[in-house]
């Protein structure tokens, strides 16, 4: 596991208010909404300010949102290519 | 309006529930008093608890067990009393809003700051689409909850209603009470409370719920009879207004049993109940209950729920009594609060 990851899954369980969650609960592939981790629609605009804030990338689109966060592979793979931080 | 009954009640406070059957109340050397914790994952998910501020949970909770103790899955209608609302939260995002120098901020604690959070997240739990409101009328927000009850019922169809009171402590706001003299610049136990002879009292924490039906059950605590607000009354009138609010019920002052008052320490203002527990219910059982809740603007409604365990149960609890004179078969209980010295609200229960 990369530190991205690592370091991706800490800002989570901690902006999410995850109790209970260690990094080592959430698999990098993992789903994170619906059947997987479970998290709603309130999460994912703390995933979308959390994203700006920590790496200086806004989403413009919207629609990407589903794409980008549908993992915490998929998350750090935008990442990657993305941050201005 | 068909005839209202307690069918089911739940209630979070700073001492535990069992305090109403004599065990040793919690004694607080802190003039801000948090309520217990109890196992809200036993009722609530941990998805949906993570992001609930104390006002939320502690209301969800109590609604969850006061429906179940009536036996009622969802509600009519969801009437929620709070005098600050989810203020926790509200001055989470404020405070973040400083921090981050009004940039970028978290939405959770924006969204979860109003008022109507709490009737909201009970709503989506049950999944009740009823009508649903919340009343934030300072010290007389519940009554004003149980002025809206009595309307609901005006309509035959409805049945079930859940009403209740909630209100949390956090931690500026209470700065801002104790600045303004509300919070007693002393310490004093809270057991102490009615010997202090000084400004202010202590602040709390509390949520109590009812499930309130136009059926009486066999498991029925009480009948919710009428409930009254006067915004302002002068000390020498409110025995005045008490007669006038219990002759519209067709009920005497002398046909009451029990008192139970919202006594709160604070000096300036306790003379409104000095005036009638030395005057019209001098002879009446007199009880008291901020000296172990403390005060909130939501407080009242933990004065209903002791209102409704005492006309089941028929036995006037040791802990809150504030004479010696007793009661064996409590008929009909009158609550009387007021905050500051405004905002007087007076509810009559009576027994089955």
């Amino acid at each position: 596991m990369s530190d991205l990851h690592t370091e991706l899954k800490k800002s989570i369980i901690e902006q999410l208010n995850l109790e209970d969650m260690e990094v080592s609960d959430i698999e990098n592939d993992e789903h994170l909404f619906g059947d997987g981790l479970g998290l709603d629609s309130i999460d994912a605009l703390e995933l979308i300010v959390l994203l700006e804030k920590d790496y200086g990338i806004k989403l413009t689109d919207p629609n990407q949102g589903k794409e980008i966060f549908n993992s915490v592979n998929t998350i750090a793979d935008f990442i990657e290519k993305n941050r201005a931080k | 309006m068909s005839r209202v009954y307690i069918n089911g009640i739940s209630s979070i406070s700073p001492q535990p529930e069992r305090v109403f059957e004599g065990l040793e109340p919690h004694v607080s050397k802190e003039n801000i008093l948090h309520a217990v914790d109890l196992n809200y994952k036993s009722v609530i998910k941990p998805i949906m608890l993570r992001r609930m501020s104390k006002a939320v949970k502690m209301s969800l909770y109590c609604s969850k067990m006061a429906l179940k103790d009536a036996n009622v899955q969802i509600p009519d209608a969801i009437l929620v009393g709070t005098g600050q609302g989810c203020m926790q939260d509200t001055e989470k995002f404020m405070g973040n809003m400083l921090d981050s120098e009004e940039g970028l901020l978290s939405p959770t604690s924006f969204i979860q700051s109003t008022h109507n959070t709490v009737g909201g997240q009970i709503a989506l739990d049950l999944n009740c689409t009823g009508h649903n409101l919340t009343f934030t009328q300072n010290s007389v927000s519940f009554e004003s909850a149980l002025i809206d009850t009595q309307l609901q019922f005006e309509d035959p169809d409805v049945e079930n209603i859940l009403v209740g009171g909630v209100d949390e402590t956090s931690e500026k706001f209470t700065g801002f009470q104790t600045l303004d003299g509300q919070i007693k610049k002393e310490k004093i136990r809270n057991i102490n409370l009615y010997n202090s002879n000084t400004p202010g009292t202590i602040i709390s924490e509390s949520a109590a719920f009812f499930t309130l039906g136009s059926e009486k059950k066999s498991t029925s605590y009480a009948e919710f009879i009428d409930v009254g607000i006067f915004n302002s009354i002068d000390v020498s009138d409110i025995s005045s207004k008490i007669q006038k609010f219990l002759k519209r019920n067709g009920v005497s002052f002398e046909d009451i049993d029990v008192v139970i008052l919202g006594r709160n320490g604070d000096h300036r203002f306790d003379k409104y109940y000095d005036e009638i527990q030395n005057g019209i219910f001098s002879g009446k059982s007199q009880l008291g209950f901020k000296h172990m809740v403390g005060e909130n603007n939501a407080v009242s409604s933990y004065a209903f729920w002791m209102g409704a365990k005492i006309l089941k149960e028929k036995k006037i609890p040791e802990n809150f009594k504030l004479n010696t004179l007793n009661c064996d078969v409590p008929q009909k209980i009158l609550i009387y609060n007021q905050y500051l010295g405004r905002n007087h609200g007076f509810i009559l229960l009576q027994s089955l």
